[in-house]
This record gives C-alpha cells, sequence and structure tokens, in this order.
C-alpha cells in the first residue's frame, strides 16, 4: 500500500521498500528481545519512529533525486536498498532471529480453515490501515491535496501548494505503512538482513498488475495474486507458488499491458 | 503593477528570452502576441515562478518575485491559467475549485470567494459534482479561470483562454474576462495567437519575436501598424 502510494503521487518507484519492512521485523525483534515489549505494543512505540525515519530519508535521499529522471532515482533507491542490507548484516549478522510470544502457537479457525493468531492480527490491521488511508485520501484536505499534486504537479504549485513538502509527507506516509507491516510480519516470519524481499516481490506483482499507483486496484490485485499462490501451492506444491503467480503475471501483462485497472500512460501522468 | 525588464531565461544552452520586458498597470487587460515559440508561455511561466530566469527583474507591487517559487507568488497576488487549462481531471469540479484557494492569503475568504465565484461562472455550481476530465473544453476553461480567481490575485494571468474553443464560449468568455477587470477590478495578463480577437478584447499589447519584446503599445495603434502586419502576415500581405 506505501508502495503505490509513493509511486502514486511521487512517481518514484521504491526499490527500498523491503529494507523498511526488514528494519520494522528487527524493531520489532530487538523491542521483544531487549524490552520484552509486546509485538502490538511496539506497534504503536514505532509508529512515530517510522514517521521520523521517512521524514528523515526523504531529506536526506530521496529530495536531491524527486526530480531527477527515472534512472537516477532508481539508482538511489536500489542503492539505498543495498546499504539497508549491509548495514543490518553489520550491525545484527545475517541470522535468522525469531519472536516467540507466549501466544505463538495459537490458532484461530474460521470455517475449516486455521490461522496463526500474528496472522490474523496482521491482516486485521493491514486491511485496517488501507481502509484508513484510502479514507485519508479521498476524503480529506490534505489527501485531495496530495492527489492534485499527483495528477498535475505544476497546476498545483500555481494553486500555492508546495509540493515538495507534499512528496516528503508522501514518503513519511509510506514508510510509516511499511515499517507498521514490518512489526506485525516479525511474530509470523523470522527476521534476517534480506527479509523484505520476499514480500516486496508480491508485493511489486499487486502493484503492477492492479496498474501503478491506483490504490483499489493493488488492493483487488494482492487479494488476486495471494490467491494463486495459496491454491497453487496447494493443489501443485509449496515450490511452485512463485512460479504460479508471476506466470499469471507475465500472462495478464501480455493482455493488459497497464495492469488490470491502470490506464496506459499511468507512469507519465503527472510528471 | 507589474514590471518586466531585462529577463534572460534558457532551457539549458536554449535561451528562449532575449532581455524581454512589458508591465501591466493596475485594471488593465493586456495581450501578449506573438507566433509560436516566440517565448509567451516561457514569459508568463517566468513571472509566476515556474522558471527561475537567468538574469533580469520582475517587480510586483514594488516587491521583487523572480526566482521566487510559485508557490509563494501566487500569495503574493499572481494566479496563473495554465495553457490547456490544466484542470486536476481526476478530481471534481468543486474540489479543482477549493484548491484555487490553498495560498494562506485566499484560504480564510474560501467560503465568500466561492459564492462570488459561483455568481460569476454558474458551471462550477451547476457542474460540482462532475470530475473535470469529463467537460468540454469550454466548460474546463471556465472552471480553469474559476479556480484562478479563487486565489484573490490582483492579477489574473491566462495562457492561451480562448485555444480550440467554439466561436460562442470564445465570446462569452471574453466578456468573463472584461467582468473580472470591471466588476472585481483585476488586472489580467492574456496570451493569444490571433491578433485581432485579442487587440479587440485588450487595452493593450506586447509583442514577442523570437524571445525579444519587439512592440509593447495601445491596441488601437497596433492594430493600425505595418510592423504587426508583416510579423502575422508576413511580407507579401503588404
Amino acid at each position: 500500500m506505501g508502495l503505490t502510494l509513493i509511486f502514486g503521487v511521487m512517481r518514484v518507484v521504491n526499490f527500498a521498500h523491503g529494507e523498511f519492512l526488514m528494519l520494522g521485523m528487527y524493531v520489532a525483534f530487538w523491542a521483544f528481545a531487549l524490552l520484552h515489549f509486546d509485538p502490538y505494543v511496539t506497534l504503536i512505540v514505532s509508529l512515530p519512529l517510522f514517521f521520523a525515519l521517512g521524514w528523515v530519508s526523504y531529506r536526506l535521499i530521496m529530495r536531491p533525486v524527486v526530480h531527477a529522471s527515472h534512472n537516477v532515482q532508481v539508482f538511489t533507491t536500489v542503492g539505498l536498498s543495498i546499504a539497508l542490507q549491509n548495514i543490518a548484516l553489520v550491525l545484527w549478522t545475517a541470522d535468522a532471529r525469531f519472536v516467540r510470544t507466549s501466544y505463538y502457537a495459537v490458532v484461530v479457525r474460521v470455517a475449516d480453515a486455521a490461522f496463526n493468531v500474528a496472522q490474523f492480527v496482521a491482516f486485521g490491521v493491514a486491511v485496517a490501515c488501507t481502509a484508513a488511508l484510502f479514507a485519508f485520501m479521498r476524503w480529506s484536505y490534505t489527501g485531495k491535496v496530495m492527489r492534485a499534486t499527483a495528477q498535475d504537479r505544476q497546476a498545483s504549485a500555481l494553486m500555492g501548494i508546495d509540493t515538495d513538502r507534499v512528496y516528503a509527507l508522501t514518503w513519511t506516509i509510506g514508510i510509516a505503512c511499511v515499517g507498521v507491516a514490518g512489526v506485525l510480519l516479525a511474530p509470523v516470519y523470522p527476521v534476517y538482513p534480506t527479509a523484505g524481499l520476499q514480500f516486496v516481490l508480491i508485493a511489486y506483482v499487486a502493484v503492477v498488475l492492479g496498474g501503478l499507483g491506483d490504490m483499489a486496484g493493488a488492493l483487488l490485485a494482492s487479494l488476486i495474486v495471494a490467491a494463486v499462490e495459496v491454491a497453487g501451492s496447494y493443489v501443485i506444491g509449496t515450490a511452485w507458488k512463485e512460479v504460479l503467480y508471476l506466470l499469471l503475471f507475465i500472462a495478464i501483462l501480455m493482455v493488459r499491458p497497464a495492469g488490470l485497472f491502470g490506464q496506459r500512460g499511468a507512469e507519465a501522468l503527472g510528471t | 503593477m507589474l514590471t518586466v525588464e531585462g529577463l534572460d531565461v534558457a532551457y539549458g544552452d536554449f535561451q528562449a528570452l532575449w532581455e524581454a520586458a512589458m508591465r501591466v498597470e493596475a485594471g488593465e487587460i493586456v495581450a501578449v502576441l506573438g507566433p509560436n515559440g516566440a517565448g509567451k508561455s516561457t514569459l508568463m511561466n517566468t513571472i509566476s515562478g515556474l522558471i527561475t530566469p537567468r538574469a533580469g527583474r520582475i517587480t510586483f507591487l514594488g516587491k521583487r518575485i523572480d526566482g521566487a517559487a510559485a508557490h509563494v507568488t501566487v500569495g503574493d497576488g499572481i494566479a496563473h491559467v495554465l495553457e490547456r487549462r490544466r484542470l486536476f481531471p481526476f478530481l471534481t469540479v468543486r474540489d479543482n475549485v477549493l484548491l484555487g484557494a490553498h495560498n494562506p492569503h485566499a484560504r480564510p475568504r474560501r467560503a465568500e470567494t466561492l459564492a462570488r465565484v459561483e455568481a460569476l461562472f454558474p458551471i462550477v455550481r451547476a457542474r460540482r459534482n462532475q470530475l473535470a476530465h469529463t467537460l468540454s473544453g469550454g466548460e474546463q476553461q471556465m472552471v480553469a479561470i474559476a479556480r484562478g480567481y479563487m486565489a484573490r490575485p490582483k492579477l489574473l494571468m491566462i495562457d492561451e483562454p480562448f485555444l480550440g474553443l467554439a466561436p460562442a464560449i470564445v465570446h462569452e468568455i471574453g466578456i468573463l474576462i472584461r467582468r473580472l477587470r470591471d466588476e472585481e477590478g483585476l488586472s489580467v495578463l492574456f496570451i493569444e495567437q490571433n491578433v485581432e480577437l485579442a487587440l479587440r478584447l485588450a487595452d493593450r499589447g506586447c509583442i514577442l519575436e523570437s524571445g525579444r519584446t519587439i512592440l509593447d503599445g495601445a491596441s488601437a495603434e497596433l492594430l493600425q501598424s505595418a510592423e504587426v502586419k508583416r510579423i502575422f502576415l508576413g511580407d507579401l500581405a503588404l
């Protein structure tokens, strides 16, 4: 969701998104290991932390390249991704670490399907965050200012909108979203320096399938990708799940190059 | 109220304006004329702050504004309606118009200005819930000018207000521009390629050719000028 928000408003593909997710997972791990914070307590504490991290990373890294060419932006975010992975590697080693809560083994049953409590909560919070973000973008004045900036940056500046501040805000919200997601995933998945990659691959597929920058499209596409992944691993085998959704991805893009709901040229709009 | 002197503007190695100069007095309607590529839009974009000039000065109400950011200049009292209207296509007409009053000088008076705008431009009220990209070209131009007025400017700049519009709409927008000046006390600066049309509406014209200001005078004078005929009709027409 953060990924499509950042792309939608700023037209920057954030290749370091998975690494901010990884940082979120480490925050949850260390808070748990050192301070015995439950991950859901950490969630509340980490929100301001990730807002700050998002703001600082925008000022230091993204602001100089926000009006640069796509090539420069790709190099910047890929570079940031590699840097963050290796900082994590140096500081915290490559060992996989686990957040073992007391309710680790508790399972929720919904109509024959079994879910881990943490998975269940992660899903619930993700849906709530998405709904909140969607409502914010649609109805709040700031959301309208952000959409206006996405649709026409020059015209927005002529309205008196400080578009640089809008970009900073967008980036910050996007990073805060993914940081929260990292904290939520920590009780479910092992934490290690490249942990972000496995999640972000599927996120890119969902964002592109949904039509770049289209939040509702990305949400629907992520449900489709998840369904294909789960059905594929059940019917054919777990090893094949990535193959299946990537094949589907290629097939859909051959028929609809702009994604399921995207309009052609979405990547150029708002420049 | 607005003075431009010695303005040099370049895009990389390509220089678009060479010592361009012009002025707009309070309550005046001024047309910027000139062939394609003469630098008319560049001049307007530099005044509003979208482009930073290489040299020269722009003064508005006694304050230097060259090089100031666009979102600051609009608060100083210059609204700029871009070529091809440039409404926010996926926002409603109402949201487009309200965003026009984003600058801190206009925001406190937003409700009052909206009422005034809806009286001047009935379409803003009639189509308030429609997405901007679903309007016709003429309707979009009305909304774009209305959005410009929402900023409560002292000077309204419109880049090609009549481009691609039917004659009846051209007439209607011409009347609106006059009303903005007569009833609201605005100064208006607009760009137009059609000399006849422009000078019938404007009090004064300023003619650019290849990035230089070559003529500046009252509309009646310019309409009679042989130089104007040469520029716009070519030597054969003489």
